[in-house]
């Protein structure tokens, strides 16, 4: 880690640098940032690390159903975080949970970043009337709580992967619309944007490597938050029965199965996906708390 | 002002009509309801009848045009399940929703405002601290998972709680509450905390936020130069302004909180117009999740109007910019 250098050896101050030297300062976000990295690396190479593979039902033992964590199963596997009703290894069928989870959130956040930035950026840039037309359609949606409008969507679409991306991207490319467009507004009256208007470039060339370049970081912020945002919103909507399939269960999905196992007192189904879940969005929150003080210029030293 | 209020509702009622139209146009899409209804060995003429006493046998436009005639005259059609007006279904659970959204806001703001005020006050203090961490973390947990542990702990483990249900109802001015018993208020206390969790950390960030940055001004450091005793510059001057955009943000939660019920009622089986739309979702009773949405929407509408409209009463600068405008 280049943030640990000590500080005796003076670095070249480039921007890049000086923002790693600032956002490990603090030990919280370094934290969140290791954990993260860590789920993110475990939830990659699931089939890897995995003890078992939870899809495959020729692995599964019925006998081993619903076993305690810590519990020796007859195939002399130790299931460390127990069995679902299935016999499933509850730490393999996390593992994988973890990948279908954020698959989802990063895919859904990344197409809603793409859409909501370029929409914002170019309402900002057209002005007039059809600046105020997106971002009163922007202002109605964001009126709504996001619950709603993703509900509204998926009784309509259905299950499926690629219907609960378009449901999450449906809700989020508004924040990232506001944000581009604010963004690109305060950016829009400063000098280089007038010198690149004065050397004749054309709108496109301005907009994509002038304009939207400058307006990234609050986006980067924005969308740390809302990769949050749609990993929790996928596990409760999926908690409902309303998000994946369950040939692809993901934490949420996980978490639902093991709700009838509750009142009879074996937690453990339930519990360990939501800590799994937990922990995934509060390390993501921590780095992106990070994250926006560190590129919020009126908190720069 | 009037022009304004003329605007936003001409406004509601656009918004109304394209929810309805994608919503009506999207179930149309979506599956059969007349599988599910009739009885599996039901023959092809028993389907066909059900089709028509449902008027599903029309074309999609012609049931959405007699939908909108409908709608006009307060009529959102009839439910297929229950087999009775679909807007007397959702009114008939909606108090059931609304005193659970209420008592988890009373929960939020009564415990939010005095943690993000004392945080904000101390802001380097370990209590501080500790009630920022909680504050993350409350943002972080996913509300769902919260309520089974919440059932896990106080229902099972401990029994204090009833873990499912509504409890009993009293009439109050011609409406069935539940917490106004101690009895009917047990059932209501874990989903009302489970709901109340997310909104009391945004509460508690707000008011610490809103501290921080208006302690500094310099009404304040009048306040104190004035001689003013502490708990006067606190509980007058202070609470006053940061209040302002409080009141906003809490506003716009209660209307969050009530679609939020969606999924407290469904862990907690509490039967209000959350877990009666996920139920009509399954069953395809399409009538009742598109009245849902719309009753839900209008609602929505209707607070975020009366949010601005008390913001521009408690704020003098925002009268001044509208009147310009």
């Amino acid at each position: 880690m280049s943030a640990v250098l000590p500080a005796a050896e003076p670095a070249p101050q480039t921007p890049f640098r000086r923002f790693l030297e600032e956002f490990f300062e603090s030990k919280l976000a370094t934290l969140g940032f290791a954990v993260l990295a860590a789920i993110v690396l475990v939830a990659l190479l699931a089939p890897l690390v995995a003890p078992q593979n939870p899809y495959d039902l020729g692995k599964l033992d019925l006998l081993d159903a619903r076993l305690e964590p810590g519990t020796k199963g007859g195939a002399g596997m130790t299931y460390v975080l127990g069995t679902d009703g299935q016999g499933r290894d509850m730490l393999s069928a996390i593992l994988y949970g973890l990948r279908v989870s954020l698959y989802v959130g990063v895919v859904s956040g990344i197409i809603a970043l793409t859409l909501g930035a370029l929409t914002g950026v170019l309402a900002a840039y057209a002005g007039g009337r059809i600046e105020q037309f997106v971002m009163r359609v922007v202002d109605i949606q964001l009126g709504f709580p996001a619950i709603l409008v993703a509900l509204i969507l998926l009784a309509v679409l259905g299950k499926g992967v690629d219907k609960i991306i378009i449901a999450l991207v449906c809700v989020q490319w508004a924040y990232y619309a506001r944000t581009a467009r604010s963004a690109a507004l305060v950016e829009r009256g400063k000098e280089y944007m007038e010198a690149a208007r004065g050397l004749g470039l054309s709108g496109t060339r301005i907009v994509l490597r002038h304009l939207l370049p400058n307006a990234l970081p609050p986006l980067i912020v924005v969308g740390t938050v809302q990769v949050a945002h749609a990993i929790a919103l996928e596990a409760t909507l999926s908690f409902l029965g309303l998000g994946l399939p369950t040939t692809e269960p993901s934490l949420g999905l996980l978490i639902a199965n093991g709700y009838e196992y509750l009142m009879s007192g074996k937690y453990w189904i339930s519990f360990y996906p939501g800590v799994a879940l937990l922990v995934t969005i509060l390390s993501i929150n921590l780095v992106g708390d990070q994250l926006r003080d560190v590129l919020n210029p009126r908190l720069a030293k | 002002m009037t022009v304004y209020v003329l605007r936003r509702l001409a406004q509601t009622l656009l918004v109304l009509f394209v929810t309805s139209g994608l919503v009506f146009g999207g179930l149309y899409l979506v599956g059969d309801p007349v599988e599910i209804l009739v009885n599996p060995q039901a023959d092809q003429e028993e389907r066909a009848r059900t089709a028509a006493a449902l008027g599903l046998d029309r074309p999609a436009l012609e049931q959405y045009w007699i939908f909108l005639k409908g709608a006009f005259t307060g009529d959102l059609g009839k439910s297929f399940v229950f087999g009775r007006s679909a807007l007397e279904v959702i009114i008939e659970r909606m108090p059931a929703t609304l005193e659970l959204a209420f008592l988890a806001m009373v929960m939020s703001v009564g415990l939010g405002i005095p943690l993000g005020l004392y945080a904000g006050l101390r802001p380097h203090g370990l209590a501080a601290r500790s009630i920022m961490a909680g504050s993350i973390l409350g943002f972080s947990l996913p509300t769902f998972w919260v309520g089974l542990l919440l059932i896990m702990v106080f229902a099972v483990q401990l029994g204090w709680l009833p873990s499912t249900g509504r409890g009993p109802t009293t009439e109050f001015l011609g409406v069935q509450v539940s917490i106004l018993t101690w009895e009917g208020l047990r059932y209501a206390l874990l989903p009302a905390l489970n709901l109340a969790l997310f909104k009391l950390s945004l509460i508690i960030r707000l008011t610490r936020a809103q501290v921080r940055e208006q302690s500094l001004l310099d009404y304040i450091r009048f306040a104190r130069a004035k001689g003013l005793k502490r708990a006067r510059v606190i509980g007058v001057h202070l609470l006053k302004n940061i209040l302002i955009p409080l009141i906003t943000v809490i506003g716009l939660e209660l209307g969050s909180v009530i679609a939020f019920a969606v999924v407290t009622e469904t862990i907690f089986a509490w039967p209000g117009m959350g877990k009666l739309v996920i139920d009509s979702i399954f069953q395809l009773d399409r009538p009742v999740v598109v009245a849902y949405l719309l009753v839900t929407v209008f609602m929505f509408i209707m607070i975020n109007l009366m949010v601005d409209l008390l913001y521009s009463a408690l704020d003098p600068r925002v009268r001044i910019a509208e009147v310009k405008s």
